[in-house]
């Protein structure tokens, strides 16, 4: 009679991740505490259906097992015994993952059937289902918690073995604003990451992202997000170290980014809750990340929510003020996909040539903010995206086509001071005055958002901006040509 | 095509969840959006082919089928005759299987349905989030409180 044996356990890792070691049919004697070597025979690949692993297990029994099926769509392994010294007969396995969503786990059901020689079918019952089965669902959480599965082959194991340990202080060096004002006032300290609190992820930050916020906030125009004494920074690519209570679906070394509206990224280290946190698909490097997550996200919901240029159709006119900046070719390109007329506006002829390369169609290069009439022999503008603030509310008004849509985005040259709806009025112009932080509140949007910016990205609707890299302790400088206007693309810093 | 699937784990043995949730007629009594509920024709609830009438707790009436239903496979599925949720071809399967560790179950909960372009979102969330995420999250404090 067919013995049957069927075990399953929930591990606390995304599917990708555990499937990613489950799927190699050859990585058993890296994981699973019963096997001591492992190669596949003929030197083929180990994802080759009919492929066969000769294992050498630790008690000395060899067993030869031949790959049947490989489902990547499905996340499914099945395997035979072809040959064994253990008397396991006509044994056929299937190991099935499934994503548990609520919570980002994986459900990992392991069965087989086989028969045996008379009298030892509880025996091998028992191996199985304890030795192999069990025993394989510890191992590999073992394996996952330590990073096993990331470590690069032949590198030395310290390295990722000298992760953090849980619970403890972490150093690291951050970025203090003592007193309010100019790009000076910034100063590298060392201070220890405290463990991260309930519900907190500790991530190891490798590039942040610098936006014009960061400057206000510094420039003390926001003291309600920051005191004086503060860190700036709202955003950041790195890897998790570890996580406080109630937190699901992370595992050291998990790359990701964040984006948060409490300040506090210019850091090597830092703690943030899990619900601001995104993971990064493989395609997406750090750098790319903090250059683009709050900008690409503002973009997103600049060009979809606020702009509506996916339902206003083709030959919608969008004014893009700072149209070589982090955020301004982003709207660019993004705007240009979807069908609309993109004209900017930029301090200077290199500006005005980058801006064109990412999709801008009539750009207007002026240093003290003339652009009104221009913009108007286009037709005026449906949508304006406004970061330049008091400086050019005029222009602004008069750029603005009847029904026009005026989206404040920022103060480049100094806070916009109240709108008099007497001046909306004469064109029936709508204003809207929107945060970041506010679309991405939950963290299903956050993840919705996300998911669309890195699709952007990968089918070429938007190509990343160029990044200008400066050290944490590079800072200042990095927000002097900001404010300076000297630099265009993303500012990141490396940590 | 859309597609909607969820999945969680409930801490308790799946044949005990699947005593909850076998009854087709039983939605009210395990489901917090759900008002009350009754099988057309006064068939019995596992007689596949029966169809259950029943409001949601804003109001709206939903008609569904049983399509299929397996004790041994701890599975149950169903389309929608009528719903004001503006579905097409929906047809949904629910499903436990044991977690072997720890005498859990891991519950499973997806749907394939047409829809109007520009409200795939919508819907998804309202059923994802709304209806299943909701169902698992009621069945999880449920079996918490044992």
């Amino acid at each position: 009679m067919l013995q049957k044996v069927v075990r399953s356990t929930i591990i606390d890792a995304p599917i990708e991740r555990v499937w990613a070691v489950i799927r190699d049919f050859n990585s058993h004697d890296q994981w699973h505490a019963v096997v001591d070597q492992s190669r596949i025979e003929r030197g083929e690949s180990s994802d080759q259906v009919g492929c066969v692993r000769n294992f050498t297990l630790k008690d000395g029994a060899h067993i030869r097992e031949q790959l049947l099926t490989l489902d990547d769509r499905h996340y499914k392994s099945t395997y035979c015994i072809v040959e064994a010294t253990v008397p396991l007969q006509r044994y056929v396995a299937t190991v099935t993952l499934k994503p548990v969503t609520d919570g980002n786990r994986t459900f990992w059901h392991w069965e087989s059937t086989f028969a045996t020689p008379p009298g030892m079918e509880r025996e091998l019952r028992d191996m199985v289902a304890q030795g192999v089965y069990e025993a394989g669902f510890e191992n590999l959480r073992r394996h996952l918690r330590e990073g096993g599965d990331l470590r690069v082959p032949g590198a030395a194991r310290e390295s990722t073995l000298a992760a953090m340990p849980r619970a403890l202080p972490v150093a690291s060096r951050r970025i203090v604003v003592p007193r309010y004002g100019g790009p000076e006032q910034m100063v590298l300290q060392d201070a220890d990451c405290p463990a991260p609190g309930p519900g907190e992820v500790r991530i190891r930050q490798r590039a942040i992202g610098v936006n014009y916020i960061d400057i206000y906030l510094r420039r003390g125009w926001i003291p309600p997000m920051m005191a004086e004494g503060g860190t700036p920074g709202m955003e950041s690519a790195g890897s998790v170290l570890d996580w406080g209570e109630g937190v699901h679906g992370f595992l050291p070394g998990d790359r990701v980014a964040y984006l948060w509206h409490v300040p506090g990224s210019y850091a090597h280290v830092r703690n943030v809750p899990a619900d601001a946190v995104v993971r990064l698909p493989p395609t997406v490097e750090d750098e790319t990340a903090a250059a683009l997550l709050l900008k690409g996200l503002t973009a997103d919901y600049l060009v979809h929510d606020l702009g509506n240029l996916d339902r206003r159709g083709p030959g919608a006119r969008v004014l893009v003020h700072a149209a070589a900046g982090g955020v301004g070719l982003l709207v660019c390109a993004w705007a240009r996909k979807l069908g609309a007329t993109v004209i900017g506006t930029v301090s200077s002829e290199a500006k005005a040539r980058l801006a064109r390369e990412y999709g801008c169609q009539h750009v207007i290069v002026s240093e003290n903010y003339r652009f009104a009439d221009a913009v108007q022999q286009l037709g005026g503008a449906d949508v304006l995206i406004d970061g330049l603030g008091e400086a050019a509310r005029d222009e602004n008004l008069a750029a603005l086509a009847r029904r026009g849509h005026w989206i404040s985005l920022g103060n480049a040259t100094g806070a916009l001071a109240q709108v008099d709806t007497q001046a909306l009025l004469a064109k029936s112009i709508t204003f809207s005055r929107p945060v970041v932080f506010d679309y991405v509140a939950t963290r299903a949007e956050l993840e919705r958002r996300a998911a669309r910016l890195w699709a952007a990205l990968a089918d070429g609707t938007l190509k990343p901006p160029p990044v200008e890299r400066h050290s944490l302790a590079g800072a200042a400088e990095a927000h002097a040509r900001l404010e300076r206007r000297a630099t265009s693309g993303a500012l990141v810093l490396l940590a | 095509m859309i597609r909607v699937y969820v999945s969680s784990v409930i801490d308790a043995a799946a044949d005990t969840v699947w005593s909850r949730i076998r009854d087709f007629n039983a939605l009210p009594l395990w489901h917090p959006a759900i008002a009350d509920s009754r099988i057309e024709n006064n068939e019995p609830s596992d007689r596949v082919g029966c169809i259950r009438h029943f409001h949601t707790r804003d109001g709206g009436l939903i008609r569904e089928r049983l399509l299929a239903l397996s004790d041994y496979d701890y599975t149950c599925t169903y389309e929608i005759l009528e719903s004001p949720m503006g579905v097409a071809n929906y047809v949904a399967t629910l499903k436990l299987t044991p977690v072997t560790d720890g005498g859990r179950t891991f519950a499973e909960w997806s749907a394939e349905f047409d829809c109007a372009e520009g409200r795939e979102h919508e819907l998804n969330e309202l059923i994802g989030n709304g209806v299943f995420q909701g169902g698992f999250d009621a069945l999880k404090r449920h079996f918490a409180r044992r």
